[in-house]
């Protein structure tokens, strides 16, 4: 069970890594990024995982609940879910203005400053 | 680089990942292990000390109170980034959509849309405002309840159309709500100052757990985030949208 969750991790970090490197669209490679950082909110939720553990919320408890999963790793998983969406929304922001300049979504396409010197 | 080399040379790196991050992985505890001691001891103090029943937002809003701070700070640094980037550039104009055909009907939207939009917004909203103000008692909290907010407005977006909200939606407010929220977890930091305590304690009167009123500066610190999360959702839907519909590219 464990090599089976941990597996998904690396198997999100490099599959979205590979979308990255072969990516032909801008937008695609956004979302391959978002891809591989959901790698590191699933390895978070299951480093606090605990068998059989309920939420950290004491309100409302039969009762015996058991144990409960680690609320820090919950916490951080938060701040995790913020930082993919304000990222994503950031590098969005910086496709729709590399599209309006160049006219182009694929990178291989873009040119540098240097090419464009005659 | 072509290709086939960029390809290669991914290989051989995602190779090197994988093997680093499988002997990094190899080093945690077993999946389902016991908690941390740390989470643990936690649990235990988090209704007697803080008389918050919600741990993770007690952990969020009050022990790590101060990662929080600077996280709200990212997101709106990420929303300021992005009206930045997408504010109309030297040979661009704004104007509002308008019919150039005169005399061609434009299909108005669909009523099924719209009565589903009539219906959802504002049980968004009482969706939203009872996540913000129960995140210390029960799971939610400000950042899930600002996006639940946000999403009412987009609602309202897809029930009639983007002109139609860009005429009646206050801009400005909607700015100052997205600063006013990152400037209100500040400012309830320094309340733990005042008190003669060290910056973000919660000085606040703690209430009855279980009770809405409870946990000190966490609801307090929610309806701030809350409106941070929901300001700056907003915005960002906007300056999207915007570019598409009143934004116009030079001659």
């Amino acid at each position: 069970m464990t090599v089976l969750a941990f597996g998904v991790v690396v198997w999100l970090i490099v599959i979205g890594l590979y979308g990255v490197v072969t990516s032909r669209n801008l937008i695609h490679l956004v979302v391959c990024i978002s891809v591989a950082q959901s790698a590191t909110d699933i390895l978070i939720l299951e480093i606090g995982y605990v068998d059989h553990g309920h939420a950290p919320v004491f309100v409302s408890l039969p009762k015996h609940p058991g144990p409960t999963v680690d609320g820090i790793m919950q916490a951080l998983s938060l701040t995790d879910v913020v930082l993919g969406a304000a990222v994503s929304a950031l590098l969005l922001a910086l496709v729709v203005q590399i599209h309006k300049r160049t006219g182009t979504l694929d990178p291989d396409h873009l040119r540098t400053v240097a090419d464009e010197q005659p | 680089m072509s290709r086939r080399t960029r390809l290669t040379v991914f290989a051989v790196a995602a190779v090197g990942l994988a093997v680093a991050l499988g002997i990094g992985l190899g080093g945690l505890p077993r999946f389902g292990a016991p908690a941390s001691a740390y989470a643990r001891i936690l649990n235990t103090l988090s209704v007697p000390q803080r008389h918050a029943t919600d741990v993770v937002s007690a952990i969020s809003f009050d022990y790590r109170g101060i990662d929080t701070l600077f996280e709200e700070f990212i997101l709106f640094a990420a929303v300021a980034g992005i009206s930045i980037l997408l504010r109309p550039l030297g040979d661009e104009t704004r104007r509002l959509p308008e019919d150039q055909a005169a005399g061609r009907r434009i299909p108005p939207p669909s009523p099924a849309v719209g009565l589903l939009g009539i219906l959802l917004s504002p049980l968004l909203v009482v969706a939203g405002l009872e996540t913000v103000t129960h995140g210390q008692v029960s799971p939610g909290g400000g950042f899930q309840g600002g996006v639940v907010l946000a999403s009412a407005l987009f609602v309202v977006y897809l029930a009639t159309s983007y002109s139609v909200v860009e005429r009646f939606e206050p801009g400005a407010l909607i700015e100052a709500a997205d600063g006013a929220g990152a400037g209100g977890y500040v400012a309830v930091g320094i309340l733990g100052l005042l008190g003669g305590a060290a910056y973000l304690t919660n000085v606040v009167g703690l209430g009855q757990p279980g009770n809405l009123i409870s946990g000190g500066t966490l609801p307090i610190l929610n309806a701030v985030v809350g409106l941070e999360v929901a300001g700056g959702f907003v915005l960002l839907a906007k300056e999207f949208l915007d570019q598409t519909a009143v934004i116009r590219g030079g001659a």
